[in-house]
């Protein structure tokens, strides 16, 4: 879920920001291990180019007189072989000759299985059953020993090795490319570039094609290392290059008899080849790395089990004590900010809440994506993406104490047990592999050390609660074998399961049907208050806020900008925004289009413009609104508005 | 309940099913029979006049994007009558594709995945220019500055790629690229349902004007009633395949007939509950 949360933001960068982000060459070099590859490869590459310049001994004449020099032997650097081959001038060509097989078989293999993989995605049906099938029966032969029989049938020769390891080699790149093109295949893109006319080879070229490239690229790079290892394997077995032309596999099968009288004729190559191997196999993890479009967002990013957050001191600069009332809540956020690094840019996502909720209240959050809502929702728990999430100010309380500096230990005491969450998508949410009564169990078992056939018993009871027909029988269900609402009620179940004292639900009948989303409110609200647990609901959704809550907190840019009783806030709108954005609502029983849409867009938080956020886009605004911070001023008992005009 | 409102008789009828019906072949368990074959669309009859807006309602699984993917020629009708301007559609699609998809468009759900992201927008909207129009790189040039000029974007965004844009104006793009094709008819898939609020407002005002401007006829399916309500003159409520009420959309929304709209409609959370 935060990982979602980063990725939203990453997103929610504007047009034309893409520079503040590190090009993909300058995130291959900042990649330690892939500059070493790189470093090394290039080494290699430079000098085998050079051959034909350098001043080396010719490589296939023999000088019996000299054989078996040691190496740095006067006139042989690396010494000579069995029959006074300079083993130096030997390494140069035959790493040469290695290199281009290997090379050149990988983006044979790679073009011809690619060609493959796109078709049968592409054409699907029956020409994908029969080109798979094909392919599945290549792939049913041990690796080497396809490799040998095609040999065998062709006779020795490096070229008929290098055939034999293109032949070993498509299947992998005709199942990677498939696989890769059908999740582009169903995309609707590719229908809109099917309704813009284009023919079915446009489709293919310019359409999925780029999209598979990367993974193409990747594949190519990171199997050249491999068709080397491969072609030396038999050339070693003395299937590949034949004597008297060098190859490092060959080199390698040519000095193992010698190996207790002369070794540096065997260990020159093998060297050699495990110094091309690691330096390839660097750089193509570092292109993958740079390529995977997961990895975009920030770098080689692990997240932390907790949101990162500044020293109490520095988060409580400018606030004043918390309130005696403060020890009774079950939550009071006090100007809360939370921010995310991405490369030079600085996303003020939540700049400065304050939010409080009393024991058994509901409180509801709206705003549109962008507006720091979940952010926010996720900052309580420590829940946020480190990095590049950080709460750099402010302090969420819980019954008093600060949950902003809390230990992993304690945050995962009060996560699930105190407070617990219910998520917007119970796909992703829950765990696929566990039955959801398992999931349910877990976390009983956690909190109240439950024996795990106990537990069990209690996760039924609950799946009974949440009105899960047959729950013994479904606790045994997978996740996918529910439906939406179903799986969400799961969801619900699990929070529940410990009798929490607060339950954060962020948009969770967002993904499901109107009449389930009525069932699951329906259900929520039902439980709560048999429970008496206090509710903090996230929603963008004003009729689902309406139906469910007591109090609501309209957002804008990270801040708060209304807050007040459910019908004061929606009866009553103070604030421009708020008023506004309920006129583009469309509502059933008003007909024809929402009256006035809000122009323009709401504002990037990396570029908050000062003073009130929604200023650039209001109608009534005035100088004075880009004047400075404004503060959340009452408008009646319990309502307030961030607005010059509130004031005066 | 009988499919039997006329649509407004002033335009003459665009579109029309009639009896149509698409089936999915279901995987064969080892061993057992092939399961009788799912019926995604199950019958259905509508028409859609000239220059007007057909909704479409229903929840996920009733069968309105499988109809919606038929109407355009991306799935073929496994039984039934589909026409437009009384052409067969699955006739014209093996006959002609282009011809078909001159005059029908489709918009879609999600408008960053129904824009290539390694396309730029200039590229993205010359493609039905020129396969679907012949037109030569000058007269795209004139008619995509025209095109994004229509849906409220400025030109010089073309050369921008998808990422680059916000939800709302990679819709614009989307819309954009159904009327470069000058269809006369837009099937619109959910349209604005991954939109904010404040951006789904305005993309209703745009797709409102466009209408009124050329003359178009939609076909708008969501499962936001409210939605269709502000844009709909006529409304089919969908469940499970079947078109259960259909008719004007001020009877429907006024005085529904079948018990599933009435549950649908009762399930709407409502912002007016509170205000009493």
């Amino acid at each position: 879920m935060s990982a979602t949360a980063a990725a939203t933001i990453a997103v929610a960068a504007p047009a034309g920001r893409g520079a503040a982000r590190p090009s993909a060459w300058s995130r291959l070099t900042h990649n330690r291990m892939a500059s070493i590859g790189l470093v090394l490869l290039g080494i290699i590459v430079a000098i085998v180019l050079a051959a034909p310049i350098l001043p080396l001994a010719p490589p296939n004449v023999t000088h019996i007189a000299q054989r078996l020099h040691a190496p740095l032997t006067p006139g042989h650097l690396l010494g000579t072989d069995q029959v006074g081959r300079d083993i130096l001038s030997r390494l140069i060509w035959g790493t040469r000759l290695s290199l281009a097989v290997g090379v050149f078989a990988a983006l044979a293999a790679g073009f011809i299985g690619s060609v493959i993989g796109l078709l049968a995605a592409y054409r699907g049906g029956l020409a994908d059953t029969l080109l798979m099938r094909g392919i599945d029966m290549l792939m049913a032969f041990p690796y080497l020993l396809l490799a040998l029989a095609i040999v065998a049938v062709l006779g020795p020769g490096l070229l008929h090795a290098m055939l034999a390891i293109i032949v070993v080699n498509v299947p992998f790149f005709a199942r990677g490319v498939r696989g890769g093109a059908l999740s582009v295949v169903r995309t609707d893109f590719m229908a809109a570039a099917r309704l813009s006319g284009l023919s079915d080879m446009r489709i293919l070229l310019t359409e999925l094609l780029p999209n598979v490239l990367p993974g193409i690229v990747i594949g190519v790079s990171t199997t050249i290392g491999w068709m080397i290892l491969e072609t030396a394997g038999l050339s070693f077995l003395g299937l590949g290059a034949q004597p008297p032309q060098a190859d490092l596999g060959g080199m390698l099968g040519e000095g193992r008899n010698l190996l207790q009288v002369a070794p540096h004729v065997a260990t020159i190559p093998g060297i050699v080849i495990l110094l091309l191997a690691i330096g390839i196999n660097l750089v193509g993890d570092g292109l993958r790395d740079v390529l995977d479009p997961k990895l975009k967002s920030g770098g080689l990013a692990r997240f932390y089990p907790v949101t990162d957050a500044a020293p109490g001191a520095q988060r409580r600069r400018g606030l004043d004590l918390p309130g005696e009332a403060a020890a009774r809540l079950p939550l009071a956020l006090r100007g809360l900010r939370t921010e995310f690094r991405v490369g030079r840019s600085v996303y003020a996502a939540v700049g400065g809440v304050d939010l409080s909720i009393a024991p058994g209240e509901a409180v509801g959050v709206v705003g549109e994506s962008g507006s720091g809502k979940t952010v926010t929702a996720l900052s309580v728990l420590g829940l946020v993406a480190t990095p590049p999430g950080r709460i750099v100010g402010g302090e969420i309380l819980h019954h008093g104490e600060d949950l902003a500096g809390a230990s992993l230990a304690r945050l995962q005491e009060i996560r699930g047990r105190r407070i617990a969450y219910v998520f917007q998508d119970p796909q992703t949410t829950l765990n696929p592999l566990l039955p959801v009564g398992e999931q349910i169990a877990e976390t009983i078992r956690r909190h109240q050390g439950l024996r795990r056939a106990e537990a069990m018993r209690r996760a039924i009871v609950l799946l009974d609660s949440v009105h899960i027909p047959d729950a013994a029988e479904k606790a045994r269900a997978w996740p996918h074998e529910l439906s939406g609402g179903q799986r969400q009620r799961v969801g619900i179940a699990i929070a529940l399961a410990n009798d929490p004292e607060l339950i954060i639900a962020d948009e969770p009948t967002t993904a499901l049907d109107v009449t389930t989303q009525a069932q699951v409110l329906k259900l929520l609200n039902e439980l709560r208050r048999q429970r008496g647990a206090a509710l903090l609901f996230i929603s963008h959704d004003f009729g689902v806020i309406a139906e469910l809550c007591d109090r609501v907190h309209v957002m804008y840019g990270g801040r708060v900008v209304e807050s007040g009783p459910v019908a004061e806030v929606l009866g009553r709108p103070r604030h421009p925004y708020t008023q506004r954005l309920l006129a583009c609502v469309p509502e059933l029983g008003r007909r024809g289009p929402p009256i006035a849409p809000i122009p323009g867009l709401p504002p990037s938080t990396d570029a908050l413009p000062p003073g009130c956020a929604f200023a650039p886009r209001c109608a009534l605004a005035e100088a004075r609104c880009s004047a400075g911070d404004i503060a959340l001023l009452p408008v009646a008992p319990g309502h307030a508005a961030r607005c010059v005009r509130v004031a005066a | 309940m009988s499919a039997t409102a006329a649509p407004d008789a002033a335009g003459g009828v665009v579109l029309r099913t009639d009896n149509l019906i698409r089936e999915f072949r279901r995987k064969r368990r080892l061993l057992a029979r092939r399961p009788a074959p799912l019926r995604a669309v199950d019958g259905v009859s509508l028409s859609v006049a000239r220059g007007r807006t057909l909704g479409i309602v229903g929840e996920s699984g009733c069968g309105k994007s499988t109809l919606a993917r038929m109407m355009v020629g991306l799935l073929a009708p496994t039984a039934g009558l589909l026409e437009i301007d009384g052409v067969s559609i699955p006739a014209l699609v093996r006959r002609d594709r282009r011809a078909l998809h001159r005059r029908v468009q489709m918009v879609f759900q999600d408008p960053l995945g129904s824009l290539n992201p390694r396309r730029t927008v200039r590229q993205c909207l010359a493609a039905p220019l020129m396969a679907l129009h012949g037109m030569n790189a000058a007269a795209c040039t004139a008619r995509i500055a025209e095109l994004m000029d229509l849906v409220g974007l400025r030109s010089d965004f073309a050369e921008r790629y998808p990422h680059e844009f916000s939800g709302g104006q990679s819709q614009r793009i989307g819309i954009a690229r159904a009327l470069a094709a000058q269809p006369e008819v837009i099937v619109l898939d959910e349209p604005v349902s991954a939109l904010d609020v404040s951006v789904q407002a305005q993309v209703l005002m745009l797709l409102a004007e466009l209408q009124a401007r050329l003359g178009l006829t939609y076909v708008f399916i969501s499962h936001d009633l409210a939605v269709v309500e502000s844009i709909a003159h006529e409304v089919a409520v969908m469940q499970s395949g079947r078109v259960v009420e259909y008719g004007a959309a001020e009877r429907i929304f006024a005085a529904p007939q079948h018990a599933y709209t009435r549950l649908l409609l009762s399930s709407v959370p409502r912002i007016a509950a509170t205000e009493e």
